[in-house]
């Protein structure tokens, strides 16, 4: 079970570092959408700060968006995809493999990323880190909530902004608990619960997300 | 022994579809007229927002079938996952539009109740936002069922949405809730559940004529629809070459 996992992840992640410019787009669209908000509301630092974690989370859902579109179609063009879906093992198995390789792709850079990006809008030493917490607990949601969205447009007339409008409303419990545990812990309110409940829906969707990419899956190659 | 899945063919459906439509549709006339005028002429002003509450009985009975057609769906979705039944996708499909219908009307109504009552057309509250997320959910769905040409796949990759949808509902719903009374001490607040207590039976009982006017009514308009979509998927079938002829 391990191997099959081990052995999807690591091809993924040989083909992405093939194309390495492709992950680069991602972390630079994330980096460019943050910058963007100071120009639009104003410089001033007081507000900026408030707006932190916020931008960040928003900048970090559009960012993964970005990059769902790529998860399955690479591999549905050129009939990797179908071969997978006749393997022995575990569709959804194959699937958790995918998605994890897309996480260390499109979302690993974005956690690390993320400090450099709240010390330009004055978040400081805990907020900072708990804005990384949550980014970690919350970034591979996004790539698995995103998977079901990838496999259901599937080769479809304007995939890309169609998967945005199935996932973007199934993400806002995330968005709503990393922003929140972040604007918390700033007001001294503590974050315990937020990082609970994002580990909650980290392993719902562990556990449901891929079974049912792996049904959007069959549905869309048969 | 009554059998269940006789009516799940099309075919047989279709008459019966459109015999219990035209029922519903009648009765959800009736019931809308008795509703409007119990909501105009008989229930009483109430006594702090005057003349202005009476948009609830649009709005309510609006955003209850809102939330309980997409459960609705979702269980047609279900069955049509699990039986492999033609029908089961085809009503799916048939209730996404009034579902998404009745959420639009709610959240219309609600601005325009709200500009009078809290001097706001909409407030950041968690009703208002959930109802909001509920309609991005219906969009999706219909975004995806028309995109995709083949039309088999199209009911089985909605279907799936609106299933991965229905978990979601109340996680999206508990989350926004708490959200709002983390982040604001909102001054404005949406009293739903406390209206009822304080509201005189006659109100209790126009709200109930016009729920259910609003349900009737949903039930005839996704049958005729349903009715429609079956002519277009089964139009090679048989039966409704006879049933064209028939017509001619």
């Amino acid at each position: 079970m391990l191997a099959t996992l081990r052995c999807m992840v690591m091809r993924d992640l040989t083909l992405a570092m093939r194309h390495r410019s492709d992950v680069l787009t991602t972390v630079f669209f994330f980096i460019i959408v943050v910058s963007l908000f100071p120009l639009g509301v104003g410089p001033e630092a007081a507000l900026l700060k408030e707006m932190a974690a916020g931008v960040v989370w928003v900048a970090a859902l559009l960012a993964s968006m970005l990059s769902l579109t790529r998860l399955f179609a690479d591999d549905y063009n050129d009939g990797t995809l179908e071969q997978l879906l006749l393997v022995p093992q575990s569709l959804s198995l194959i699937v958790l493999g995918k998605v994890l390789a897309h996480w260390i792709i499109s979302g690993l850079p974005l956690v690390v990323m993320s400090p450099l990006l709240g010390l330009q809008f004055g978040l400081e030493g805990d907020e900072l880190m708990m804005l990384m917490v949550t980014l970690l607990l919350g970034t591979p949601v996004l790539s698995l909530l995103g998977a079901i969205g990838a496999a259901l447009t599937l080769g479809l007339r304007g995939g890309g902004v169609l998967v945005s409008l199935l996932v973007l409303p199934l993400y806002i419990p995330v968005l709503i608990f990393g922003a929140g545990a972040v604007t918390a812990s700033a007001a001294g309110m503590g974050a315990d619960g937020h990082l609970s409940l994002m580990g909650a829906i980290l392993l719902l969707a562990l556990v449901l997300a891929p079974w049912a990419s792996a049904a959007a899956l069959r549905i869309s190659v048969e | 022994m009554f059998n269940l899945f006789k009516y799940s063919s099309p075919a047989t459906f279709y008459p019966l579809a459109g015999r219990l439509a035209v029922g519903f549709g009648i009765a959800s006339a009736i019931l809308l007229v008795i509703g409007l005028y119990m909501s105009f002429f008989v229930a009483p002003t109430d006594y702090k927002q005057g003349e202005g509450y009476r948009i609830m009985f649009i709005h309510v009975p609006a955003a209850w079938m809102s939330m309980l057609i997409y459960v609705v769906m979702a269980c047609w979705a279900a069955a049509g996952m699990i039986w492999h039944t033609r029908l089961s996708s085809m009503m799916a499909s048939s209730l996404a539009p009034t579902g998404a219908m009745f959420t639009f009307i709610a959240l219309w109504t609600g601005a325009l109740w709200g500009k009078p009552m809290w001097g706001a057309w909409w407030v950041w509250d968690a009703r208002l936002t959930s109802e909001l997320i509920l309609l991005f959910l219906y969009v999706g769905f219909m975004a995806l069922e028309s995109a995709i040409d083949d039309p088999r796949r199209a009911a089985r990759a909605s279907g799936l949405l609106a299933l991965v949808g229905v978990i979601n509902v109340p996680i999206i719903y508990y989350s926004v809730q708490w959200w709002n009374t983390l982040h604001q001490g909102s001054s404005i607040k949406v009293v739903d559940g406390g209206v009822e207590t304080s509201m005189s039976e006659i109100m209790v009982w126009t709200l109930l004529v016009m729920t259910f006017a609003c349900w009737f009514y949903t039930i005839a308009v996704a049958l005729c629809r349903v009715r429609s979509i079956i002519l277009e998927r089964e139009s090679g079938a048989s039966w409704v070459k006879a049933l064209l002829q028939e017509r001619k």
